[in-house]
């Protein structure tokens, strides 16, 4: 176990380090700079600007310099916000994503799982139809359809929820359904899937032959075994959960992360563009590595790969 | 059932002689009302998309600022939007544009995961392990992140999108197309073309690729919404296709900016979408079960 986590966080160094290399040549090849937009900007004040954030120095000199201060934990300052480092921003806009991120995943678990239940339960009768049905829904019907369709519907014409903005907890409702909505669905579909199979072995049979109620065959003795598929599609899900977000935030918006990346890609705002992609590539490795623990956790049959 | 005296069912008769996996699954696809449903949608779809804009009265820019955006009418079927655009014909040509981009980086992705996972699957050994831990790298990369830089730093160019895009999604494709080819390599006729002193190319692409058609082409069916997915959310998010062009993606977004005052603008848009995703969704999971591939997702 120690041995696979070790390889494990060794791979994802490496794969760290090409997304920062890649990621910093990138940005630098496009035309334009963080001072093209501004207006006014003599040649003399240009050079004092980027003499002040080191933009004058030779390109390898600063990848090196950038690599140094990030082993410091030091994403650097900002080159759009004056007076503002990379990590306050970060600092700043994080917990608002993180918030509703994990409200959505809270919302795609709960629904998906106990729907995924309840059609393997109760297998080709209306239930099951209903929820596959809305299985398909989730994985037809993109955020940015559901998300204004449901603010026109009950936020504007019924008056439920404020159209947009991140205030009251009410503010968090009708984003972390729409985020959520996309991955209950697969939820729910993995979850029947895994559930039909464990239902039909014989330790089940064991369990009801003793007496056990249904209900706790289903929670102490199935839904172990029947949630492994949704485990391992936890990974993708918590990623795409990090991107949804992007779309998510511009509908309602909400000052989060995903804002500021794309803004920040827009004005080429050096740091920030690769502190937010550190901070995703990081969040992304980090989650699939403990998705893999997880997973080995619940199903010893799972062998670990380094 | 009707005549108990036909003792053999008729289906495995059938495969004895030799039906060909395409009638065969074409035989099992009509049985499947949703597929077949999908099917219908898409055809339709396509074939308004293609032809319709000739058929309407309206260019894609065509401005009526007088008229501005009104409801649907008997002039203007779906409405106009705020510059006084027909949105039918606004709708026929983006979805030119958002199928273009799905079958067009669906091919690309088709492309570069054949041959690779074809290539790792059939050589093995130090060279598979080397390319898989590629795969697995890359995995875990944030690609939608980088497909966003890409389209933020080179000007939302069209082909850029469909190779980033097509660069994204041929991951899952090599992983399934490797399973599959390990899996036939050893088959005796596979042995067979190599006694017959077959070259490694012929053997991979005329014998091996060939037999397992089937989850390929499932595969590319569910890729093509995925596709056609990642380039609204672009386009939704301003990096995709840019105006006065439309697509489904831009579409919609200018549909959200604008739904309080008038609907239309998002329903109609966001209606063919769904539709459209749904029937190849549809299709997609009719296919896989025609083809009977054992639903795989990793």
């Amino acid at each position: 176990m120690l041995r696979f986590i070790t390889s494990r966080l060794l791979q994802s160094l490496l794969a760290l380090f090409l997304v920062i290399t890649a990621t910093f040549f990138m940005i630098r090849f496009v035309p334009g700079g963080p001072f093209t937009a501004e207006k006014a900007v003599t040649p003399e004040i240009l050079r004092n600007l980027e003499a002040h954030y080191g933009l004058d120095r030779p390109l390898w000199r600063q990848y090196l310099d950038y690599l140094g201060s990030l082993g410091r934990g030091d994403l650097g300052p900002s080159f759009k916000y004056p007076n503002r480092t990379v990590n306050e921003i970060i600092g700043d806009k994080l917990p608002v994503s993180a918030e509703l991120g994990a409200l959505a995943l809270a919302f795609a678990l709960v629904i998906g799982i106990s729907l995924g239940t309840l059609a393997a339960v109760y297998r080709n009768t209306w239930i099951d139809y209903v929820a596959s049905t809305f299985g398909m829904m989730g994985i037809s019907i993109p955020t940015f359809v559901v998300g204004p369709l449901l603010v026109l519907g009950l936020a504007i014409h019924l008056g439920w929820f404020n159209a947009s903005g991140w205030y009251g907890p009410a503010d968090r409702v009708l984003p972390a359904i729409v985020l959520g909505f996309a991955y209950a669905a697969p939820v729910s579909r993995l979850t029947r899937g895994g559930m039909l199979e464990i239902l039909g072995q014989d330790f089940i049979r064991t369990a009801r032959a003793k007496g056990a109620s249904e209900l706790r065959i289903i929670t102490r003795h199935a839904l172990r075994g029947g949630l492994l598929p949704v485990v391992s599609f936890l990974g993708p899900a918590v990623a795409g959960i990090l991107t949804g977000s992007f779309v998510i935030e511009t509908i309602f918006q909400i000052p989060g992360i995903g804002r500021e990346f794309v803004n920040s890609a827009f004005n080429r705002d050096y740091t920030l563009v690769l502190g937010t992609v550190i901070l995703y590539a990081v969040l992304i490795m980090a989650l699939n590595l403990v998705v893999d623990v997880v997973q080995a956790w619940m199903n010893p049959k799972v062998r670990l790969e380094g | 059932m009707s005549a108990p005296t036909s003792a053999v069912p008729e289906a495995p008769e059938a495969l004895e002689q030799g039906t060909s996996l395409g009638h065969d699954a074409w035989l099992r696809l009509r049985k499947n009302q949703l597929a077949v449903f999908g099917l219908v949608c898409l055809a339709v779809v396509s074939v308004l998309c293609l032809i319709g804009p000739w058929l309407l009265p309206y260019g894609y820019e065509e401005q009526k600022l007088e008229l501005g955006a009104s409801a649907p009418s008997a002039m203007h079927w779906l409405g106009t939007d705020t510059l006084g655009r027909d949105l039918l014909v606004r709708l026929l040509y983006g979805g030119r544009i958002s199928l273009g981009v799905g079958l067009a980086a669906t091919f690309v992705a088709l492309t570069i995961g054949v041959v690779y996972g074809a290539v790792a699957g059939f050589f093995g050994g130090k060279l598979d392990a080397a390319l898989m831990r590629i795969v697995d790298i890359m995995y875990s990369l944030p690609f939608p992140i980088f497909v966003i830089l890409l389209m933020v730093f080179f000007g939302k160019n069209i082909i850029l999108l469909f190779v980033a895009i097509g660069a994204v999604e041929w991951l899952t494709m090599a992983r399934i197309v490797r399973s599959q080819v390990m899996a036939v390599k050893r088959m005796e006729f596979i042995e067979a073309a190599r006694a017959l002193g077959f070259g490694k190319r012929r053997i991979i692409f005329r014998h091996i690729l060939p037999n397992i058609l089937g989850p390929i082409i499932v595969y590319t069916t569910l890729t093509i919404p995925a596709v056609m997915l990642l380039e609204a959310f672009l386009s939704f998010l301003g990096l995709g296709v840019q105006p006065p062009m439309s697509s489904w993606g831009v579409l919609i977004k200018d549909g959200a900016e604008k739904m309080e005052e008038f609907p239309w603008l998002l329903v109609f848009p966001a209606a063919l979408f769904s539709l459209t995703l749904f029937s190849l969704n549809f299709l997609g999971d009719g296919l896989r079960d025609a083809l009977d591939v054992r639903s795989s997702k990793d």
